[in-house]
């Protein structure tokens, strides 16, 4: 059973490297001192979500409203200050494509590397390599190093390595949808059928049209608080007019 | 089949992943982390021969130039104070070679220890992998950029006739001593100079004094009774559990002792941090 169960979940930010006193004077709303007397930022506050296997989830707002901070912590990258979180599944963060990206390295390199970061096998390494060397149809670009791409093939590599295994948790940042129109109309089906393949999609965008598309459910954050959490109809508003998607 | 992504593997368990802040359960965690961090010595592998590619990329000898100085400063350095000393060469070179090669590659790892972690600032933010790889790494990389000055140690002890004996044997303890410590103080250091960025120059400073109060261009005899003094000396502690085995047959018993003590005070406190702060981390990068 693919589950995500965040309960009272908290995330805080301290601030370590700006001067206390002047942050102070600011008093922004979200800025507080903890036990310590640290001045800390409350990126995620007080949240309650329940995922279940088959659910397909957008998450929206404001820029700073807590949707990337979200993501890397179902990733499992911050660690709670209070509250619960549960995940149970295999997890694919299509968060930012560059992350362990070597420029040094060639493309092959950089696709063995990546095989490391994710921990695979010996057998499996062979298959994601012909996997991603087939899809992102760099040739012989792939034993030149990554520094020397264009920025168009650097897309096509980390898109293809990072959509190459269909995990049980989907976690997505909005880049993943938004490349060129060039780009996306090689990346829809492989993206149509990762989607598909997985049992819990959590994307973040800013995009209504790709909400309406890809989720069944929209979970709405200001200041890291959930402010509504619903069917997309409920939380965007009926759909404006029925038009073709890139 | 270009579009369709590869599946899952069957069969495969699903992960299951709890964390409550109530029960953090921070020392099973840790040791998770580290287990974990071991079991992926070749992702660590992977990332340290890269960094030693990219560090010295479209230079024609790499690594090997750290070699070709460390030979130069050898004989410079054995020619002038064997005399300031009044040793005989044969008597000071063998140990100067074994001694600043064996510090280098100590003050290297401290040094680099410092930003083991900041440096991984990106992949720390975006993959959720063990901390301990990170300190892996920076050892490996390391020790391998040491390994490119072993020859000379060996030229050194064949032109002066140098047999290590015995002595030899404890080496592989040595070695272990010394992984054990680097591990501890990359893991340490890279946590505190993660959360307090002065560190890092600090710790700089206290090599440098550390590489004159230590003897390494000075043999332990010139300070008679003194030397007993030595043992206070963590850098000597480990130092010596190097050099020893390879040209003081074997060294003495205080130092092994020392050495080992020094070893589990430096594990217990950076295990000790890594416990309670290794949650905190993904925050301080």
């Amino acid at each position: 059973m693919t589950l995500i169960s965040l309960q009272n979940v908290a995330i805080e930010f301290p601030l370590y490297h700006f001067g206390a006193r002047s942050l102070k004077k600011r008093l922004l709303a979200r800025l507080k001192t903890d036990d310590s007397n640290r001045i800390v930022v409350a990126a995620l506050r007080d949240l309650n979500i329940e995922i279940r296997s088959g659910e397909r989830v957008g998450l929206v707002g404001h820029n700073g409203a807590g949707k990337s901070t979200l993501l890397r912590t179902m990733a499992g990258i911050y660690a709670p200050v209070a509250g619960r979180l549960e995940v149970q599944g295999s997890i694919g963060s299509l968060i930012d494509p560059s992350a362990g990206i070597d420029p040094e390295g060639t493309g092959i390199e950089n696709i063995r590397l990546h095989c490391l970061y994710r921990g695979l096998e010996r057998e499996a390494t062979d298959a994601f390599i012909e996997e991603v060397s087939a899809f992102s149809g760099l040739g012989e670009f792939l034993d030149v190093p990554v520094r020397g791409y264009s920025a168009g093939m650097s897309v096509r590599l980390s898109f293809a390595m990072a959509t190459a295994m269909t995990p049980e948790v989907l976690l997505m940042d909005e880049w993943f949808l938004a490349g060129d129109a060039d780009f996306m109309a090689t990346a829809e089906a492989r993206m149509t059928s990762l989607v598909g393949g997985a049992k819990i999609l959590v994307l973040a965008s800013h995009d209504h049209n790709i909400l309406r598309r890809w989720c069944s459910r929209i979970i709405r954050l200001d200041r890291g608080r959930i402010v509504a959490d619903g069917p997309v109809e409920d939380v965007l508003g009926p759909a404006a007019m029925p038009q073709a998607v890139a | 089949m270009l579009d369709q992504p590869i599946p899952s593997p069957p069969g495969t368990a699903s992960p299951h992943r709890v964390f409550d802040a109530q029960q953090p359960e921070r020392l099973s965690r840790a040791f998770a982390d580290i287990r974990e961090g071991v079991e992926r010595w070749r992702l660590a592998w992977a990332l340290a021969r890269s960094d030693i590619r990219n560090r010295y990329r479209g230079s024609v000898l790499g690594p090997l130039w750290l070699t070709l100085s460390t030979a130069i400063m050898l004989l410079a350095m054995g020619f002038l104070y064997s005399r300031l000393f009044k040793l005989e060469l044969a008597n000071y070179l063998p140990w100067l070679a074994v001694s600043l090669i064996l510090w280098n590659m100590i003050s290297q790892v401290v040094g680099e220890a410092c930003t083991c972690l900041t440096s991984a600032e990106g992949v720390v933010q975006r993959f959720p992998l063990p901390y301990s790889l990170y300190a892996i790494r920076s050892v490996m990389r390391n020790m391998l950029i040491a390994a490119h000055n072993l020859p000379l140690i060996a030229i050194v002890l064949l032109i002066f006739g140098v047999a290590p004996g015995w002595g030899l044997l404890l080496l592989p303890f040595g070695l272990l001593l010394f992984t054990i410590n680097a591990l501890s103080v990359s893991l340490l250091l890279g946590m505190i100079c993660a959360r307090f960025r002065d560190v890092g120059p600090i710790m700089g400073s206290i090599v440098q004094i550390a590489f004159f109060v230590t003897p390494i261009i000075w043999k332990p005899e010139l300070i008679g009774e003194h030397s007993a003094l030595l043992l206070l000396n963590p850098f000597h502690a480990v130092l010596e559990s190097l050099r020893a085995p390879i040209i003081e047959h074997g060294g003495n018993a205080y130092a092994w002792l020392s050495a080992c003590i020094y070893t589990l005070i430096l594990a217990g406190i950076s295990g000790a941090f890594f416990v309670r702060f290794r949650d905190r981390l993904a925050f301080w990068v």
